[in-house]
């Protein structure tokens, strides 16, 4: 069987018979008049280098520093995040849920890859697998785990299945130790993991070490 | 409807083996750019919506969509939506000969202009509701079991569960309906499952939020 087995990364060598179907595929709605090259590599441009969790990362930061602009985002963050330019596909209905001292928030897909997209871009590959759909609802704790974070066992574990067309971004908490840091700096602790709950915003110390 | 894409709470999945996120891209191969470009583009021809397209994907036989990587998935699912829609046929797509180079219908195919407008706006799910929504705030709620054979949002391993209504989400779309082509509204609720009431092996420190449409839900028994 071509196809890699669910224990390997989605990313192992693909097939070359997978290449050249794809390739004939492309070529025949080229051909066909049902899709125009040009607008192909347009959508491939927009999320590959555009729309990324530095839109997430902005909205993180600036919900740590401007407690008007929190609020406004915990009240109705489709709005809020869109005074900051960021809408559209996988972002129609966005809701943040918020990190406190008693509860940790872990967003999954069970059903598909459902994803916001305008905050965070396209979604990892362990995201969308079988492993994380299947266990991040019913051993969160574990899930964790494999991603390094230890909550402590009083919190409280709360998944979001999205099952409908409403999007969820974690806002984690801020890390100690950034009293007098700016919304710049600050964006640097933010890491993609962090928002969609796997992990904790990153500590200045470990920026540090990241940046050796 | 069952499929190997209702994965919440299978077992024997194996590890998660997360790629560092700095070094993960987000394209693994450049076919995969090209099948998540075809499908967006193709999308855009307004010949099926998002619900039509997830249960292309999830139609295959369950252990080919377990097996299969997550782009080829995507292609799978292309590939049936373009036949069953008449934008290609069997023999243009699998031999590659008899390629007819117009289609029957007049279709607006976007420049990269119309496409980024289209996904700068996106397509809210939300509609006008025609009534007044069933259950509220504090209600406990019983999730139906799903006897439909065809498109669903409603998991497996919350069927059979009784939750707690957490918020009105108002009148949206509903997924089973939509991939069928009807545009209905029903409405939308976010219900809140303890984790022991999911899974024996699960404690009270966790917690399970589901967006439900009405029509998933009955009332509790008590």
């Amino acid at each position: 069987m071509p196809h890699g087995h669910h224990h390997d990364h989605d990313h192992t060598e693909p097939p070359s018979d997978l290449e050249l179907r794809v390739k004939a595929l492309e070529s025949l709605l080229v051909e066909k008049g049902l899709v125009k090259p040009e607008t192909l590599n347009s959508i491939i441009e927009t999320y590959e280098h555009k729309v990324g969790p530095r839109n997430g990362a902005h909205v993180v930061a600036k919900a740590w520093t401007d407690p008007e602009f929190k609020q406004a985002l915990m009240n109705d963050a489709t709005e809020a995040v869109a005074s900051l330019g960021y809408c559209g596909r996988q972002g129609e209905h966005l809701v943040v849920v918020e990190n406190t001292n008693d509860t940790h928030n872990l967003v999954v897909c069970t059903l598909c890859s459902c994803y916001p997209w305008t905050v965070l871009g396209l979604p990892p590959a362990w995201y969308k697998s079988a492993p994380y759909r299947s266990r991040a609802v019913s051993d969160p704790r574990a899930v964790l785990k494999e991603f390094g974070t230890e909550l402590g066992e009083k919190s409280t574990i709360r998944t979001w299945d999205s099952t409908s067309e409403m999007r969820y971004l974690v806002l984690p908490q801020r890390p100690a130790g950034t009293e007098n840091w700016s919304e710049q700096d600050l964006q640097k602790l933010v890491s993609r993991n962090a928002m969609i709950g796997v992990e904790l915003a990153r500590s200045p110390k470990q920026k540090d070490e990241d940046g050796k | 409807m069952k499929g190997g894409h209702d994965l919440g709470g299978q077992l024997e999945m194996g590890p998660i083996n997360p790629e560092p996120e700095a070094q993960e891209p987000v394209f693994h191969a450049d076919w995969e750019r090209r099948v998540f470009a075809l499908t967006l583009a193709t999308g855009m021809l307004g010949k099926w919506n998002i619900d039509e397209s997830r249960h292309a994907r999830e139609r295959q036989d369950p252990l080919t969509y377990v097996q299969n990587s997550y782009y080829e998935n995507w292609l799978e699912g292309l590939e049936t939506l373009l036949l069953e829609k008449g934008l290609v046929d069997a023999e243009e797509l699998v031999l590659a000969t008899n390629i007819s180079s117009q289609t029957k219908e007049l279709l607006s195919v976007p420049n990269p202009t119309l496409a980024t407008k289209i996904l700068a706006s996106g397509v809210p799910s939300t509609m006008e509701a025609d009534s007044e929504p069933l259950y509220y705030i504090g209600d406990s709620v019983l999730v139906k079991a799903s006897e439909t054979a065809g498109h669903t949002r409603v998991p497996k391993y919350a069927q059979g569960a009784t939750g707690t209504v957490v918020a009105q989400l108002g009148c949206h779309n509903f997924p089973d309906s939509n991939a069928q082509g009807i545009h209905e509204g029903k409405f939308l609720y976010r219900v809140s499952f303890s984790g022991v009431d999911l899974w024996s092996h699960s404690s009270t420190q966790t917690e399970v939020l589901i967006d439900l449409w009405e029509p998933y839900l009955g009332a509790a028994a008590n």
